[in-house]
């Protein structure tokens, strides 16, 4: 039934030219980052019917999905963003460090704007080097910051001489923030360690040999997919207080912990909106998406961690696309008008309360200096018993005076590698 | 009927040991490479070049390669993937210290630096054999992979390890880079291929080849007969490193333009590689073709038809392609073990006797 459904609604799709709002879902439902991939894109699918169900789209004009599955393989991400780019694509959100690589030059190229939300090249926050790129609300050297910010909360400010691991997954992503982290333990005075996890991540013994070994005070995770739950549970092998464990916002979804089981109770998570599904939208997704049957996937996923994220993704776009209608006047927008409404996009705490989603993320506002937000985050923390989430500090900021010169001189070396004059257009 | 060799004579000797001695395989080889560079070029689009043509041509080199290693030297090798990053990780660094010299010089350079590297991990190939040898050259893949991740120098300290390829140009045409027209970057891998193509035929039906051959049937015997072991597996590794560093080198600047080496050159790298040259046909240039194209096309393939024709879910549709993929090439290998290029073989020889096949 749900194959047919899904085959007419395929060949209504191809069949006439219709003016839709095309979102592509480059998600990934395979492999080992699937556990991690599903939720996501089912949110982001799901909140995208339900605008369509309930609003007839987004200013009267339907929006189609298309999704792609690219298993988080870089090669079948580029396979993925060409072959949907020619179908009007508005914004590109890959879920994945690599592949937002590969595409920062492409888009950029094309005119189509990526959202890289909490992941991607951090130094794209300066939007007069990265027109098109885009990752509000928060990015990984906040993400640093952030955790930093709670150990030294935590030991009322001094943490001189503490030592603190950072376990990453040894690619881009988990590269990521240790240029931050060296820059913050000069800072703070703590040591940094690196323990790399190589992809795929199912064996991680010898690493947490060595944390037994070196006994750090805290660890820090950059991991992603099967990687989180294989650490998870193998710090609770060699019982590493859970409370001196903290994961950025991609190692702390409900699969990453359930299977240490009570060994994972006390795990900290950061996050950049809020978790559980006591929202209004939820009784509207409740209505038109999933008693109508139309939910995306298995449809088991509402309410978790990674589906609040995809589902926050997609109001982002959502939102960002409103806004460019607004802006151009036009409610059939382009690549190009939805990269202008991504520019001059603004969630106040009006809108969240509009959309269903009260206090759900920080409020922000996006201009051409500042693609990525302010860097505001929180904190979360696993309770096996209860089997949630719950936010256990308030949103803090980063520590700008360390990351705001680390984003001018990133992107100045890529534009200087790229010949890009910075300047707003 | 059409394809036979009858009225098509030769006289002089050149004319015997061209590569395509009956006339209908010529005009066919002639056709095309017309197609190839008189159509293609025209009619490409972005998702032609990005998804089928310029992968399918750069495995294509890749597997050249290796089957000149193994499948005409007999030494087994499962370090392409590294070997690639070789290629790739020389081009990122000749691109960026000399900006201004082509594109055409700089990849045949990356290619001659993996010839180096390989040469050097093929050294043991002159102590050890099989299986042994395989995990020797496994060694250069976690080696070279671990290397390139660890040492900044390769990456030029980027804060993410990734190497990205700037916008470089032959001849004033932009071959690398986001700005780069789907015809230039199908056109510059079709060169390379052609070169690289012609190279190794030429190579392997000469001095060279035959000492190779010799080798992989029997080394103790072809050493008696005045092979020299040392310098023929060199040579091997040598040749095939130096298609493979191509490949490598134009897979990251003209297809990838942005690389990380764990994921781009893994170990699964090298297996899809030699995956390649086992169903196209071992000790084959065609199957090389033939085996790159079935590799690459059939996942792209198979997606179209589920996901874009039958309208299937995505996750549905990625598992049955692993399903398809791997049940075609486990039947492939048992109806014909020799790869595709013994079906092709097999076709020519009926093709010559039809219609009267006694």
């Amino acid at each position: 039934m749900k194959l047919t459904t899904l085959t007419i609604a395929a060949v209504m799709a191809a069949g006439p030219v219709m003016a839709d709002l095309v979102f592509p879902s480059l998600s990934y439902r395979t492999g080992p980052y699937a556990a991690n991939g599903i939720p996501f894109a089912d949110g982001y699918e799901d909140y995208f019917t339900l605008l369509n169900e309930r609003d007839g789209g987004i200013g009267g004009v339907p929006i189609r999905v298309i999704e792609c599955e690219t298993g988080y393989n870089t090669e079948k991400g580029v396979e993925c963003y060409e072959s949907t780019k020619g179908e009007g694509a508005l914004v590109y959100q890959p879920l994945s460090t690599g592949i937002t690589y590969q595409l920062i030059p492409k888009a950029t190229a094309d005119g189509i704007p990526v959202h890289s939300m909490g992941y991607g090249r951090t130094s794209a926050k300066n939007g007069q080097v990265f027109s098109n790129i885009f990752n509000y609300p928060a990015n990984y050297w906040d993400g640093a910051s952030h955790a930093v910010t709670h150990i030294l909360n935590e030991n009322s400010g001094d943490i001189s001489g503490k030592k603190i691991a950072l376990v990453y997954h040894n690619s881009a992503y988990g590269k990521e923030p240790i240029r931050t982290l060296q820059e913050l333990s000069g800072k703070h005075g703590f040591e940094l360690m690196e323990v790399a996890v190589d992809h795929p991540g199912q064996e991680q013994k010898s690493q947490w040999l060595q944390i037994r070994q070196q006994r750090p005070d805290y660890v820090l995770m950059w991991g992603w997919g099967v990687m989180n739950q294989v650490a998870i549970q193998e710090a609770a092998n060699i019982r590493f207080p859970m409370d001196k464990f903290i994961g950025i916002w991609w190692s702390g979804s409900e699969n990453d912990v359930l299977p240490a089981g009570d060994g994972a109770s006390g795990y900290k998570a950061l996050t950049f909106h809020n978790l559980g599904k006591d929202y209004p939208v939820y009784a509207d997704l409740q209505k038109y998406v999933v008693d109508a049957g139309k939910s995306a996937g298995a449809g088991d996923q509402l309410g978790t961690a990674l589906y609040n994220r995809g589902m926050y993704a997609a109001m982002l776009a959502a939102e960002a696309a409103k806004t460019a209608q607004e802006i151009s006047g036009n409610s059939d927008i382009s690549p190009a008008e939805m990269r202008a409404g991504m520019e001059a996009l603004e969630i106040t705490q009006a809108k969240m309360e509009a959309i269903g989603l009260p206090n759900f993320g920080p409020t922000f506002s996006v201009s051409c200096d500042n693609h990525g937000g302010d860097g505001y985050g929180a904190v979360a923390q696993w309770d096996a018993g209860a089997g949630q989430w719950s936010l256990i500090t308030d949103y803090y900021q980063s520590d700008q005076s360390i990351i705001t010169p680390l984003v001018e001189e990133d992107s100045a070396a890529f534009a200087a590698e790229n010949a890009i004059t910075p300047g707003c257009s | 009927m059409l394809y036979r060799e009858a009225g098509d004579f030769s006289t002089t000797y050149p004319q015997d040991s061209q590569t395509f001695p009956i006339k209908f395989d010529r005009y066919r080889y002639y056709a095309v490479l017309a197609i190839a560079f008189g159509i293609i070029p025209f009619v490409i689009n972005d998702y032609w070049a990005n998804a089928v043509f310029v992968p399918f041509l750069i495995y294509a080199i890749a597997a050249i390669g290796l089957n000149i290693l193994t499948g005409y030297c007999g030494q087994v090798s499962l370090g392409t993937g590294a070997f690639m990053a070789v290629g790739a990780y020389s081009c990122y660094k000749l691109m960026t210290a000399f900006p201004e010299v082509s594109m055409l010089i700089h990849i045949p350079l990356s290619g001659l630096i993996t010839a180096g590297v390989v040469t050097l991990f093929g050294l043991p190939s002159l102590r050890i054999k099989g299986f042994y040898l395989a995990v020797a050259t496994l060694a250069a893949q976690f080696f070279l992979v671990w290397l390139f991740n660890k040492v900044g120098w390769f990456y030029n300290y980027s804060a993410s390890g990734q190497i990205s390829a700037p916008e470089r140009d032959v001849f004033g045409i932009i071959v690398t880079g986001p700005n780069t027209e789907a015809w230039a970057k199908y056109l510059i891998c079709l060169l390379f291929v052609t070169a690289c193509a012609l190279a190794a035929r030429n190579l392997t039906r000469g001095m060279t080849g035959r000492s190779w051959m010799a080798i992989r049937d029997m080394d103790i015997a072809a050493e008696i007969i005045g092979v020299n072991p040392l310098k023929a597996k060199l040579t091997a590794f040598a040749v095939s490193g130096f298609f493979v560093g191509i490949a490598g080198a134009l897979f990251f600047s003209v297809y990838l333009g942005a690389a990380e080496v764990g994921e781009s050159f893994g170990i699964d790298k090298s297996f899809l590689v030699l995956f390649m040259i086992i169903i196209g046909g071992l000790g084959s240039i065609f199957g090389s073709f033939a085996g790159a194209a079935f590799m690459v096309l059939l996942p792209v393939f198979l997606k179209n038809v589920f996901v874009g024709g039958l309208g299937w879910p995505t996750d549905l549709a990625a598992h049955l392609q692993f399903i398809v993929s791997g049940g075609l090439i486990v039947m492939f290998l048992i109806l014909e073990p020799h790869g595709l290029a013994q079906l092709w073989r097999i076709a020519k020889e009926k093709l010559r006797l039809w219609p009267f096949p006694h």
